[in-house]
């Protein structure tokens, strides 16, 4: 297991010393384009998730009355906006899930492979 | 049979249970992968529901369903934190985490940072995040165990949280990742089992109209349609509003900090696994949030709550086991107490599995960061390591008994949400600037590190939590002048602020370089620690006895 302590301290393989193959592979076309599509995915989708739970929040604190009509028998408008933090979440988990399997794991499994075959892992 | 000796026995059942599935696992444990990762072993869907049995601890299954039942809406507002936080964990933190990792939260770091100032700063806010939060459930555990037993003594209460600090002890030591994973697994099982059997009967009780459930809600607890609006516990002031908000942020950003819940990425087989066991666990848990708001109003609508009720003096807590009695038939029915005895057998069981991972996490940091890395600075042989681990272990229990036991009598229920302010503000910002930001370098994780812990604490110490209200962890003193009781609004930026200022007043270049190599292993998985299938001695060429690559 000596080789593996090697690994911690600078995170490299044995068969990628100094990391190269690792560098040719982020300047491939192929990696930039998964780079690009992971970020262009998560982030925006981070920020309105994180806008929405924030106003959902805010709206709590200081906007009970709207908060409080009732939309549908006892069930108001907090209750509503609660349950569609649910959905919004479900929802957005989903979305990725399916933008990683058809966007990212393909070029993902590609790279990855391509390093297994130039290190002969 | 009485209730109490029914209890009693499905208590020692989930004992047993747990006791045999973690002897079985150490028989399956051998070497540093299988103690610290259970043998990257699991499928997605295991680890789901372990990542659901880590997360979702007593405070939520009885102190959520407990304050809906009490405060209505406004406790729903925690549940919805709780949730949403897992979107922070599956967009940009558990797959990029595993694949970059090893075995800790600072592996990540220590990939393209100075090894043992990192190890050490990470090392240091595991064992304090995961300390705080230990201690809460803890202290939660013996009160716990004497109210579902009926019993009030405080010297059963010590040896509750002497045993369950035991019986923690035990899973970490013997089973090692492997064994307490599956002790997660079957709480998990168990809490939603017992979940949606009780949310059925409640459901069924109302004719399956909600709106009915919350109009007998209403009626019930005399408070009306305030129970169903925004402000019954928070937001008469403005203190209260911000310190609302604050509390939201830290629920929101923490999750994805705490090293409990980042060391469960590394059990599963590779990075996209990791991604769908998160996918599972937002299934998990996001369907057991809904269940507890048809338990908190159920227990509104069926139970007791005004002042003076066993539930309000409970802050809550016993809401979800009456609720089980009343829903069986009543105190003195059979089918009452052993809806009860289930209800309370899953709260021990839920108790158990999370103090099990916390303390497992703490002594894979001390072992692995502190131990291996920075003491023998990587010389240390495999079972050594692992020997310290377990060590680590004990050492860690022994101190959370030693604590637990004086700090009953004190009011330490904001622990909980102060583990959650510091992974935010402590961890997070460290664990996103090294997976996004190419510069960011040794001297800004330690800064953001050491700088989001000590500011959240700083404030905890001097707010109205610590000292100065009626009450607080010291009643009798009074030196609070940082006036929220949640202290992320402030100390997450703080973090984030000092991560960057850290990190543009110094150049690292060995840092910066080493990023293109992180990012392609985060988002591939290329030269990631995995597992392969075991090869017949023969064709394993030389150097690669292991069935851990690299």
């Amino acid at each position: 297991m000596d080789e593996s302590r090697e690994e911690d301290g600078g995170g490299r393989g044995r068969a990628d010393p100094d990391g190269e193959l690792y560098r040719s592979l982020h300047a491939s076309a192929e990696f930039q384009t998964l780079r690009r599509r992971y970020r262009a995915f998560a982030f925006p989708a981070t920020a309105v998730f994180l806008g929405w739970y924030l106003l959902y929040v805010v709206l709590s604190s200081w906007a009970k009355g709207f908060m409080s009509i009732e939309v549908l028998g006892n069930v108001n408008v907090a209750l509503v906006l609660g349950l569609l933090q649910f959905v919004s979440t479900f929802a957005i988990a989903w979305l990725y899930a399916r933008h990683a399997d058809r966007e990212l794991d393909p070029i993902a499994r590609r790279l990855e492979r391509r390093y297994d075959e130039e290190t002969g892992r | 049979m009485t209730p109490q000796l029914l209890t009693t026995t499905l208590f020692l059942a989930v004992v047993a249970a747990t006791v045999a599935v973690t002897v079985w696992a150490s028989r399956q444990t051998s070497g540093a992968n299988d103690y610290y990762a259970g043998g990257r072993s699991f499928s997605a869907f295991q680890n789901g529901l372990a990542i659901g049995g880590d997360y979702m601890s007593a405070a939520s299954f009885l102190g959520i369903s407990g304050a809906i039942a009490l405060f209505g809406y406004d406790g729903f507002l925690y549940s919805i934190g709780f949730l949403v936080a897992w979107l922070v964990a599956l967009l940009l933190v558990a797959e990029l985490v595993r694949n970059s990792g090893r075995y800790t939260m600072a592996d990540q770091l220590a990939y393209r940072m100075r090894q043992r100032p990192v190890r050490t700063a990470a090392a240091i806010s595991t064992v304090v995040v995961s300390i705080f939060y230990l201690l809460a459930q803890m202290v939660g555990a013996g009160s716990l165990v004497a109210l579902l037993l009926g019993v009030d003594d405080g010297a059963l209460e010590n040896l509750v949280i002497v045993c369950v600090g035991l019986l923690m002890i035990f899973y970490v030591t013997v089973g090692g990742m492997k064994g307490t994973t599956w002790v997660q697994i079957i709480k998990a099982v168990m809490l939603m089992t017992g979940t949606v059997l009780i949310t059925f009967l409640v459901l069924m009780r109302f004719g399956f109209d909600f709106s009915s459930l919350l109009a007998e809600a209403a009626a019930n607890t005399g408070k009306g349609d305030a129970l169903l609006q925004p402000g019954l516990r928070y937001g008469a002031t403005l203190t209260s509003q911000i310190d609302f908000l604050s509390l939201g942020l830290g629920l929101v950003l923490g999750t994805a900090g705490l090293p409990h819940i980042l060391i469960r990425f590394y059990t599963v087989p590779t990075g996209r696994d990791a991604r769908k066991s998160v996918l599972w666990a937002i299934g998990l848990i996001g369907s057991f949030y809904l269940m507890t708001l048809v338990l908190g109003f159920g227990a509104a609508a069926l139970v007791d709550t005004g002042l003076g009720s066993a539930v309000a003096q409970s802050g809550g807590n016993l809401a979800s086991p009456l609720l089980a009695e009343a829903i069986g038939g009543g105190s003195g029915s059979t089918g009452g107490a052993v809806l009860l005895a289930l209800i309370s057998a899953v709260a021990f069981a839920t108790i158990l599995a999370v103090v099990a991972g916390l303390t497992l996490t703490s002594a894979s940091s001390v072992a692995h960061d502190l131990y291996a890395n920075v003491i023998k600075r990587g010389a240390a042989t495999e079972k050594s390591e692992v020997r310290a681990a377990r060590v680590a272990a004990f050492a860690i229990g022994g101190v959370a008994i030693a604590l637990a036991i004086p700090a009953q009598r004190l009011n330490i229920a904001f622990l909980v949400a102060l583990a959650f302010a510091v992974a935010a503000s402590a961890n997070l910002p460290s664990i996103v600037y090294n997976l996004f930001w190419r510069r960011f370098n040794t001297r800004g994780s330690t800064w953001s590190i050491y700088g989001g812990l000590i500011t959240c604490v700083a404030l905890v110490f001097f707010s109205p939590v610590v000292s100065g209200a009626p009450n607080a962890l010291f009643p009798g003193g009074d030196w609070a002048w940082f006036p929220l009781s949640n202290p992320g609004i402030v100390s997450i930026p703080c973090g984030f602020l000092l991560g960057w200022l850290g990190t543009i007043s110094a150049r690292e270049p060995s840092a910066e370089a080493a990023f293109d190599e992180l990012e392609v292993r985060a988002l591939t998985g290329a030269g990631s620690e995995r597992v392969r299938a075991p090869v017949p001695s023969a064709a394993v060429p030389a150097g690669r006895l292991e069935p851990v690559t690299e």
